[in-house]
């Protein structure tokens, strides 16, 4: 049984009277241990995914299970237990850290809220988290203003961590970070992960990054999984014609002033082209694609393709 | 042959610190050249002191910028008003603070070419919507009423480009353009810029963290560590055989969409420390993070020393270039 099941999740905000789909029919698994990432441009949806599995945004239709169970109705006890299993990491360490804390009273806060361990286990808890992300206990009495931004995101990471969690949502947690510290965490990442069984939802849109970290791949258009598979399929052989377009984007050594392979931008949520979403900016559009929405299809092993035209090998 | 733009030991100096310090850089005609480096490393004050825009409490404590035989970092007030817009322009990172909200877009455009060229009210608009054209807004005459709230991000950077390249500048400073921009739009705005570099025979002096926009799009690159250049080369010189450790650690450090690695094979070669140890540094910056660091490193500030034609480094471990050569290069620090 997969650690967490979306199954057919929508959300999304009432702007202006109007519904903006921001997930507009998402489905996919992540197991036990596997890092899942998940890309796609600025505004296609993937932090509303990740505030609706905190349960920060309630999903307007679909499931979430975790563990086999729906995490919509949770209550009480059992709603603080999910949310101790399911901990999350933000792109800006700063923001999400209070400034008026001490680093200490920083780590011992979800502790105190979920009224684990005594006094003095949960000051040596704080101090066990941060030298596990390679801070010295020493930093407990300080405030967040006196780190660096990688120091400051090994806090963010140490803090997700100390409850033991199951399942970490990672949202951009690089993307602010310079390349030198970006390494750097993303190493620690990793090593939690072995360490401690982790699963994670890592969330980017830097695809060389994702490539770098996850171990299956979605790809995300305006509020709706266009492809998935293993990272070995989608970077060797991507079948979406939008997946294909955003890694000819990246600028890579080696190749020289390229023309950009997309024009023009995201459409709005508030306004999803009808059949294919993507057709507007495809290239291969046809007809077929301005009337008929594609559902996603079998192309391989576990690759996946929405897509009228994507050579699957299957038959739709 | 000189240079459009050469700046020469530009040292910008804050009441109690210098965060820049000695930076030399050359830009010709229709080159682009790349300004990379960490966060905090000075790059944008470099940028900024060009055109003497500096925030309040700084100043260029000392270097020349020279500019068609013009030094800019002495000329009156006046002049240098003249020349900022028209002659050199500048883009930067987060279009949505440097356009005005409550002017539309194509008055924003209007009041450049009618202040620097002249133009009647009719004409300033007609070439705003030329302008807009040129840097690819879809339905101009239609856009040039909107306000920077109603465009994306991508259309915003691109309205900047269009105010920008209004008077035909003869060298742009981009500051980190597209780095708020989603990869696909960011493609489409280097594009742009480019082919206005071609078209206009511009100087382009580009700003960017990202090695990969490095590869692509510039012709020279220099490198900054903490306030000071420390490499500059050819693009391809540079990720074929980088000298300075600050640059070697950047490219392995880097994970690439092309390359073989995954986080179950193995880690990724990180620089260990922050750009935060620099402070207080008495020789080479880098020397806390560095792995080659040794006790002369910490003594002074290493030499930038030239290698060959158009090729430095400020490390003399991994360059151990010949003592004449070292004499010959420019005093630093
Ligand atoms: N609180 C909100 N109210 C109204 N609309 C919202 C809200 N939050 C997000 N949206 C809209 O929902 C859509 C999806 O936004 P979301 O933040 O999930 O995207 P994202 O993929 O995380 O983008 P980014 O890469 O920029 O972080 C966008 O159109 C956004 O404008
Ligand atoms: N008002 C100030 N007083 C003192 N130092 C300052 C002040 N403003 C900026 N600095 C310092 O100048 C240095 C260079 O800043 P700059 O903005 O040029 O860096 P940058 O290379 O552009 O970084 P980034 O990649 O983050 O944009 C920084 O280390 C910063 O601490
Ligand atoms: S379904 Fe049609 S429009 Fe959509 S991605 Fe495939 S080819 Fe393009
Ligand atoms: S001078 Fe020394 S410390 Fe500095 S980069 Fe070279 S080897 Fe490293
Ligand atoms: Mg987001
Ligand atoms: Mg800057």
């Amino acid at each position: 049984m997969p650690l967490l099941s979306v199954e057919d999740l929508h959300a999304g905000y009432a702007v202006g009277g109007q519904m903006l789909r921001a997930v507009d029919g998402v489905s996919f698994t992540v197991n036990t241990g596997e890092t899942v990432g998940l890309v796609g441009e600025s505004g296609c949806g993937k932090s509303s995914l990740a505030k609706v599995l905190m349960r920060l945004v309630a999903p307007s239709a679909g499931r979430v299970l975790f563990d086999g169970t729906d995490v919509a109705p949770l209550k009480g006890g059992p709603l603080k237990s999910y949310r101790r299993q399911a901990q999350m990491v933000f792109q800006d360490p700063f923001a999400s850290l209070n400034p008026r804390h001490t680093v200490a009273e920083i780590l011992k806060g979800p502790l105190e809220v979920h009224g684990l361990g005594s006094r003095a286990e949960r000051a040596q808890a704080a101090g066990a988290a941060l030298e596990r992300v390679g801070l010295p206990r020493a930093a407990l009495s300080r405030y967040p203003h006196e780190f660096s931004g990688g120091q400051r995101q090994r806090l963010g990471i140490a803090r997700a961590l100390i409850l033991s969690p199951r399942l970490v949502i990672c949202d951009e947690p690089v993307s602010a970070l310079d390349l030198s510290i970006q390494a750097q965490i993303l190493n620690l990442l990793s090593k939690m992960k072995a360490e401690l069984g982790l699963s994670y939802l890592f969330i980017s849109h830097d695809l060389s990054v994702v490539r770098y970290f996850a171990d299956r791949v979605l790809v995300m258009y305006l509020g709706r999984i266009v492809e998935t598979g293993s990272w070995q399929e989608i970077f060797s052989r991507p079948l979406h014609p939008y997946t294909r377009a955003l890694m000819e984007a990246v600028p890579t050594p080696g190749r020289r002033r390229h023309a950009a392979p997309l024009s023009g931008d995201l459409p709005s949520a508030r306004n999803v082209p009808a059949g294919c979403r993507f057709h507007p900016r495809c290239p291969l559009a046809t007809p077929l694609c301005t009337e008929a929405d594609p559902v996603l299809r079998p192309a391989g092993d576990g690759q996946q393709v929405a897509c009228h035209h994507a050579p699957t090998g299957a038959p739709h | 042959m000189s240079a459009l733009l050469d700046v020469r030991g530009l040292s910008i100096a804050f009441p109690k610190a210098t965060p820049v310090r000695d930076v030399s850089l050359t830009v010709e005609a229709g080159e682009t050249v790349a300004l990379v480096g960490e966060s905090g490393s000075g790059k944008s004050l470099t940028a900024l002191a060009l055109l003497r825009l500096l925030p309040e409490r700084a100043r260029i404590a000392s270097g020349e910028v020279l500019f068609g035989g013009r030094d800019l970092a002495r000329l009156g007030d006046r002049e240098l008003r003249d020349v900022r817009g028209r002659d050199i322009a500048m883009v930067f990172q987060e279009p949505m603070t440097a356009l005005n909200p409550v002017l539309s877009v194509g008055d924003q455009i209007a009041e450049v070419v009618r202040l620097h060229q002249g133009l009647s009210r009719g004409a300033a608009r007609a070439r705003a919507v030329e302008l807009l054209d040129l840097v690819r807004i879809p339905e101009p005459q239609r856009r040039v009423a909107e306000y920077p709230h109603e465009l994306s991000g991508g259309m915003r950077q691109r309205v900047m480009i269009a105010i920008a390249v209004a008077c035909s500048p003869r060298l742009l400073i981009a500051d980190e353009p597209t780095t708020a921009l989603d990869v696909t739009i960011q493609a489409q705005v280097l594009d742009l810029l480019d082919a206005l570099r071609r078209d206009l025979s511009m100087g382009l002096l580009l700003i960017t963290h990202d090695l990969g926009v490095v590869a692509e799009w510039a012709d020279r690159v220099a490198v900054m560590y903490a306030g000071r250049k420390v490499e500059e080369a050819p693009f391809e010189v540079l990720f074929a055989t980088p000298l300075h450790p600050y640059t070697r650690g950047l490219l392995a450090a880097s994970p690439r969409l092309e390359a073989g690695q995954h986080c179950s094979v193995g880690p990724l070669n990180e620089i260990r420390g922050s750009i935060a140890s620099a402070a207080g540094e008495k020789g080479c910056a880098f020397a806390p993070r560095c792995p080659l660091a040794r006790a002369a490193c910490r003594i002074a500030v290493p030499d930038l020393v030239s290698i060959a034609p158009g090729r430095l480094s400020a490390c003399p471990v991994t360059t151990a270039a010949p003592v004449s050569e070292a004499c010959h290069a420019a005093p630093v620090g």
